[in-house]
């Protein structure tokens, strides 16, 4: 397939003879433009024009486009241009070629950058009223459901939300250990290497107790669903929006907040909390054991050493917000995935949507719970 | 390297292809000739796909020889199968079209990784194509989850195109498109096949495609070409499923009155 391309160039006169040869296909297109910037300046310079495709081999869309730019360009100049021996096999392919092209694309001017970035940091200001309706509407729709559902209670998809609770709760148990664990250990671990320079470290006991049980251990569990529950609600709601499934339903006459989200956010509402006090006492278990090989308290001195430190209170704070985190991590979630459209792109970007979302008002919806807690003297 | 005949491009022989203990083609033999529009039909889940793939070497066969442009893909080197995958273009049922770029990103892909053009080359010769299959240059800047039903089969044509192919594979280039779309795209493949000299491979259901645009027809029946030849030469085969198929009340347009 080793064909060459050629271009010869010869002037008489006013008269300039372009005797293109070979092969003018896609295959040779980097000699080819080459060739034809090198004869540039002669045609420029020309009065009339031939060009003369009795020895052109072979051609295709790229090789005729090549020369109908020229001829183009010639035509605009008043330059005679004149197409002679071409091959009738290859007629149709310049007629066609002669009619394409013939409108010049509108390119979109160039902005400034800087406005630009201004402008984008607007859009998303803007943009984020229409994505707390959203939020707001699926409030609405879930408590609506809700509602009917307690109204008739067999309405209710128990065995969907039981299966939900399996695959969020059951199936999360052995990843919430571990980590939880692995957080009261190293809070464990630092709290004793820096308090020791007090003769403070007895008191790790406390700052664990008080901080895992307050704050961390509700924290770093609601964290995880986020990004393994609230995921994965996304993706399949999105992927079955894709796929028209919650039209299909719809049109059916069931409600696809009712038969889809509100068992999948009453299971991560029932999961969460039983997450959360597993998850605390990993890691409250964590950091024992830290004291107990790093620290040297045996185990007997930190359980009594936490029942002073902690009082049921701070239980108490740690559990209630569980339930509302899950709430949350569960609308933002399954709002993400209603608003997957069709492509499989924007499925990966809801998803991302919903757990950054979800992480980010978890601990701002915990911030809250802080200033209420502190207000009410628990 | 040569084998087949200069006028044949390409060449079918005994293939078998299965999965699992299944045989979807069981020692199936096929010309194509230069130049010609070739339409295969056959039975839903009968192969017809499957053939198509495996010519262009997607599934694997278990026995046979292809040889399409003169190259035997299991004899010939790597770099030789390459170049011969650059001298065909697909268009895909779906169209197969790359979500994440435009159009004119997906018309260009091919010519970037195997030519060297300028920017500006490329552009004016993807708004050729562009223009080419029906489109206008504007349309190049939408992305794919824009485009109706019969717009990304002319952009997936017209990125089947982008190297001007020798040979074009096209799986069931009508299907999903109403009457009159599928009628204009019959007749646009049949002009660029007029003016840019490729071959066409058709995988297709539409008898009214067949008619128009196909110079011959192939049946596939039973893991192999049942019927082979002009439409009023397969319409008298006597294989009982082609028999059936283009007798039928459907295929009525088609053996109608042949004028």
């Amino acid at each position: 397939m080793a064909a060459d391309s050629a271009l010869t160039c010869t002037a008489t006169g006013d008269l300039l003879e372009l005797t293109p040869g070979g092969a003018w296909t896609a295959a040779q297109s980097a000699a080819l433009e080459a060739r034809m910037s090198e004869v540039a300046p002669q045609v420029s310079g020309a009065r009339k024009l031939t060009i003369n495709m009795g020895r052109v081999r072979e051609l295709d869309t790229l090789g005729a486009w090549l020369l109908e730019r020229l001829i183009r360009g010639c035509a605009d100049r008043k330059v005679d241009v004149e197409l002679v021996a071409l091959p009738d096999r290859y007629r149709g392919l310049f007629d066609q070629i002669g009619r394409v092209n013939r409108e010049a694309v509108a390119v979109p001017a160039a902005k400034n950058k800087l406005l630009a970035a201004l402008e984008q940091v607007g859009q998303w200001a803007v943009e984020l009223i229409p994505e707390f309706e959203t939020f707001l509407a699926m409030l609405a729709a879930a408590s609506f459901a809700l509602g009917r559902v307690l109204m008739r209670p067999r309405s209710f998809r128990i065995i969907s939300a039981v299966n939900h609770l399996y695959r969020v709760g059951w199936q999360a148990i052995p990843i919430m250990l571990m980590i939880t664990f692995l957080i009261g250990a190293i809070i464990a671990q630092q709290g004793i290497f820096h308090l020791r320079k007090f003769g403070a470290d007895a008191y790790v006991v406390d700052m664990v107790g008080i901080l895992v049980l307050r704050e961390l251990g509700v924290l770093i569990v609601s964290i995880m669903v986020a990004g393994r529950s609230g995921s994965a609600y996304t993706a399949e709601l999105g992927s079955m929006k894709m796929r028209e499934e919650i039209d299909a339903l719809r049109m059916m006459g069931f409600d696809p907040v009712e038969v889809l989200i509100l068992p999948r956010i009453v299971a991560l509402v029932v999961a969460l909390p039983i997450l959360a006090f597993i998850g605390s006492m990993s890691a409250l278990v964590g950091g024992g054991i830290v004291a107990w090989f790093y620290g040297g308290m045996s185990p007997e001195i930190y359980i009594a050493r936490m029942h002073e430190a902690i009082s049921v209170t701070h239980f108490k704070v740690g559990m209630i917000k569980a339930p509302f985190m899950a709430l949350m991590i569960g609308l933002v979630a399954c709002s993400e995935g209603l608003r997957v459209k069709g492509s499989a792109e924007s499925l990966g970007l809801q998803t991302t949507n919903s757990v950054v979302k979800s992480i980010f008002l978890v601990i701002v919806l915990d911030g809250i719970f802080a200033i209420f807690f502190a207000s009410i003297g628990m | 390297m040569a084998t087949a005949q200069p006028d044949i491009v390409i060449s079918v022989r005994d293939l078998v292809v299965g999965f699992g203990r299944q045989r979807v083609l069981d020692g199936l033999s096929l010309d194509v000739r230069r130049g010609e529009i070739l339409g295969l039909v056959g039975v839903s889940g009968g192969g017809k796909t499957v053939l198509m793939r495996t010519i262009i070497g997607l599934i694997p066969k278990r026995q046979g020889r292809i040889v399409v442009m003169g190259v035997d893909r299991d004899t010939a080197s790597a770099a030789e199968a390459r170049a011969l995958e650059r001298r065909w273009g697909v268009l895909f049922q779906q169209g197969a079209l790359f979500s994440s770029l435009t159009v004119r990103e997906n018309i260009q892909f091919p010519m970037r990784e195997n030519l060297q053009l300028s920017q500006r080359l490329r552009d004016e010769l993807a708004n050729a194509k562009l223009e080419m299959v029906g489109l206008s240059p504007s349309d190049g800047e939408k992305f794919p989850s824009e485009l109706s039903g019969g717009m990304t089969k002319r952009a997936a044509l017209a990125r089947a195109l982008a190297l001007d192919p020798e040979i074009l594979f096209l799986d069931e280039p009508t299907s999903g498109l109403d009457p009159i779309s599928a009628g204009e795209f019959d007749a646009l493949i049949k002009t660029l096949q007029q003016t840019l000299n490729f071959t066409v491979f058709m995988v297709t259901h539409d008898l009214y495609s067949l008619e128009m645009e196909c110079d011959r027809i192939a049946a596939l029946a039973d893991g192999k070409i049942a019927a082979i030849g002009s439409v009023s030469q397969v319409v008298e085969s006597q294989h009982p499923w082609v028999k059936s198929y283009f007798q039928g009340k459907r295929a009525r347009v088609i053996t109608r009155a042949p004028n």
